[in-house]
């Protein structure tokens, strides 16, 4: 009989005057005895709320059957019959918004741990070499491209090879996984568990190429002529900045090349590696994003003496998952709510000094139901900064929409799909940020899998 | 013969190098004015170089690299047959080529190198070209063979009189125009102080000035934001919007206060590089 009744199980972090100082992965994974008591704490129920909720339908109740079963490598299996990014999405994924968050124990004892025991089941099941790649189905004789290597074109690669397509996936950077590796720090999810994930759809068989940028080095209607469809999962990546007065002064970043330094570049392990960055002793994050708490946590682990996060509106608006906020605050982040950033102060070496805010308060809601900030007159005020970090968002990177004029794009910038989610070339379908304008990585690969199921359709499949 | 490796590697003075490369794509797709990133190894910066030339054919891409820090240092010290880790290019937006006439072509340094591919483009497309070339002395003045080749008048200076007029290329400039030419366009590619006050000239002179900038960059493709430059008092990325910009409007002071940021940095690099390496590759 499943023991409901156990204590939700969460697992060891790294304590937050430790882990502020160095890039080591936060939460530990489960014990095997702390997996199994979490196993048990699922009834199984038939109804299976969890699985609806998860949007890529992991098949959660089974694979966590099979946890407590002792086989891990059915586990691993039930998992990735429709996720192959297990060791990721048990890391990053909001679980509190989907499978855990309708977990029927949620209300009197705590939903089940889904997440920790999604990364165990990966861990564990790769460490003793029984995580298996699925094996592809036959040769279609189909050639199909994606582009990015982030969630979105990894799960859409794996999925068409699956399907037994010859699959390629181009990368622009020197390294895969798109934002999982430039904008997620190692804290939240490490180097090697990308590399592991990614070799996993390599050893299906999906082949990979860093250095090209389509649009660049390559033009979609090239790619169209070689290959049978082309799927564009190419991201976000252009970065939204403020337009305030002194936001070229040296000291000023947008989250994206922060992030990109510390987390792609691996700027601090500066001079072992030969990428720098530089925080001085006081530094602020303008945003209220995952982003912004991503910046603010990398800023506080190269040891400056304050990091601030100041946002427009209140804390309940932040748009951070609760637990980035708490990690975050944890890890002696300051917040200053209810600001505007109206100035960047610098000195007469273009060098930053401070910033000048002004303070807000909340006015009536606005079209998404959040408050409205409203700037009180004559409370300006402003902040010493050696450092500030712009992560206000971003827009689609417009790379391939510039050289391909006949793929419609909307005013935002991000690619248009019909009704049937295909772009307005036959053949091109799209998918992640570059639709999305910046969403999570579970969505990401949500559009990868919808993707690749009416790839194959279109290419004649089932 | 595979992708990313040195073919050719020529030594143009002591601190200059030249490189071919074979690289099919981007040899196909290149174009005047566009440049590519480059890392030489695992943990190593991402330096964008211009593009200097390129044969579709071969397959094959130019580039010619100064040392001037440690990733500099490493790239010349690599050798015919051994590859570059990553090569991503064509990157930023090519010059706009029509025929204005007669143009001024003005390289200071290595900057010369990256101003040949404008001057050739320029050239093959009917224009008058001016070149005009600077270095501080003889030793440093890089291509001026290959400048002559594509160009109907080329001008050498040097800081030193070592070579060709002794004095700087605004000079030579202003000579030019004295002489009777009527130049409609410049474009001009050197030290930051150097294009500052050369497009502040030409604007005197009634010359067009264009200017191709360096800013630090990271990944090239519009991604990351540091290379933002002001032009026309708006912000720029130099790696989608340039390298090249119109220069009677662009912040050069600002420039070069960015492209000081990691000074301390860059000079710790270079001395635990030198420490590190003093035996194995003999740089003094």
């Amino acid at each position: 009989m499943p023991s409901p009744s156990t204590p939700r199980q969460n697992g060891t972090s790294q304590a937050p005057q430790v882990r502020r100082k160095n890039f080591e992965e936060v939460a530990k994974s489960l014990t095997q005895e702390e997996a199994l008591l979490e196993a048990d704490r699922c009834l199984r129920c038939a109804a299976h709320p969890c699985q609806n909720a998860c949007p890529v339908g992991v098949h959660i109740p089974d694979f966590i059957a099979a946890v407590k079963a002792g086989d891990i490598g059915k586990a691993a299996s039930e998992i990735m019959k429709t996720s192959l990014l297990p060791a990721i999405c048990g890391r990053v994924c909001p679980q509190e918004k989907h499978c855990e968050g309708h977990c029927v124990l949620k209300a009197k004892f705590g939903a089940v741990n889904i997440g920790g025991l999604e990364r165990y089941t990966a861990d564990t099941a790769r460490a003793q070499g029984v995580l298996k790649a699925p094996t592809p189905a036959a040769d279609t004789g189909k050639k199909v491209v994606c582009i990015g290597s982030g969630p979105s074109s990894l799960a859409c690669a794996a999925e068409l090879r699956r399907a037994g397509h010859d699959v390629t996936v181009l990368e622009a950077l020197h390294a895969y996984g798109g934002v999982l590796r430039y904008g997620i720090p190692s804290f939240r999810l490490p180097r090697e568990v990308i590399n592991k994930e990614v070799e996993t759809v390599q050893a299906m068989g999906v082949k990979f190429h860093t250095d090209v940028l389509v649009g660049a080095t390559i033009k979609l209607d090239d790619l169209r002529k070689e290959y049978d469809a082309v799927y564009i999962g190419s991201g976000a990546g252009l970065p939204m900045m403020l337009g305030i007065p002194g936001e070229n002064a040296v000291g000023v970043y947008s989250a994206n090349e922060f992030l990109t330094r510390i987390n792609l570049m691996q700027a601090y392990k500066f001079p072992d590696t030969d990428t720098p960055i530089h925080v001085g002793k006081h530094v602020i994050v303008l945003g209220g994003g995952n982003s912004a708490m991503d910046a603010a946590r990398c800023a506080m682990r190269l040891q400056p003496q304050s990091v601030t996060i100041a946002y427009r509106r209140s804390r309940e608006e932040m748009p951070a998952r609760a637990a980035e906020v708490e990690h975050a605050q944890e890890e002696s982040v300051q917040f200053e709510f209810l600001v505007t950033p109206k100035e960047i102060i610098k000195d007469e070496n273009n060098r930053v000094t401070g910033l000048r805010f002004t303070r807000n308060e909340l006015g009536a809601p606005d079209e998404k139901g959040r408050r409205r900030p409203v700037e009180i007159a004559g409370s300006d005020f402003v902040m010493p900064a050696d450092t500030i970090i712009v992560a206000i968002g971003q827009r689609p990177n417009p790379t391939i929409s510039k050289t391909t004029p006949d793929l419609k794009v909307t005013e935002r910038g991000v690619i248009a799909l019909n009704e049937k989610g295909e772009t307005s070339l036959p053949g091109v379908f799209a998918g992640g940020d570059i639709i999305r304008g910046g969403a999570t990585v579970l969505l990401a690969m949500k559009d990868g899998l919808d993707a690749a199921r009416k790839i194959n359709a279109y290419l004649g499949g089932k | 013969m595979q992708e990313n490796e040195i073919l050719v590697k020529e030594q143009l003075n002591e601190v200059v190098m030249k490189f071919v490369i074979y690289k099919p794509l981007v040899a196909r797709a290149a174009r005047a004015g566009q440049f590519v990133i480059l890392r030489g190894r695992d943990g190593g910066e991402r330096v964008p170089v211009t593009l200097v030339d390129w044969d579709e054919k071969a397959g094959t891409i130019t580039v010619i690299i100064q040392s001037i820090g440690k990733s500099t240092f490493m790239f010349n010290s690599l050798k015919q047959g051994d590859c570059f880790l990553n090569i991503l290019g064509p990157l930023g937006t090519a010059v706009e080529m029509k025929n204005y006439g007669t143009v001024a072509v003005i390289g200071g340094g290595v900057g010369i190198a990256e101003v040949y591919p404008i001057a050739k483009a320029l050239k093959a497309i009917g224009n008058k070209v001016i070149s005009i070339l600077g270095a501080r002395t003889k030793s440093l003045l890089i291509l001026e063979e290959q400048m002559r080749a594509v160009s109907d008048e080329t001008i050498c200076c040097t800081d030193d009189g070592s070579y060709g007029q002794k004095g700087m290329v605004t000079d030579a400039l202003k000579a030019c125009v004295n002489s009777g030419e009527k130049i409609a366009a410049g474009f001009v590619i050197g030290p930051i102080p150097m294009m500052k006050f050369t497009s502040k000239l030409m604007v005197e002179l009634g010359i067009e000035p264009y200017a191709s900038l360096n800013p630090i960059m990271l990944d090239g493709t519009g991604m990351c934001g540091g290379c933002r430059v002001s032009v026309e008092g708006k912000v720029r990325f130099a790696c989608v919007d340039g390298p090249m910009f119109p220069a009677r409007t662009i912040d050069f002071d600002e420039l070069i206060r960015r492209t000081g940021e990691y000074k301390l940095q860059e000079k710790t690099a270079v001395e635990k590089f030198e420490k590190d390496h003093q035996c194995k590759l003999g740089l003094h």
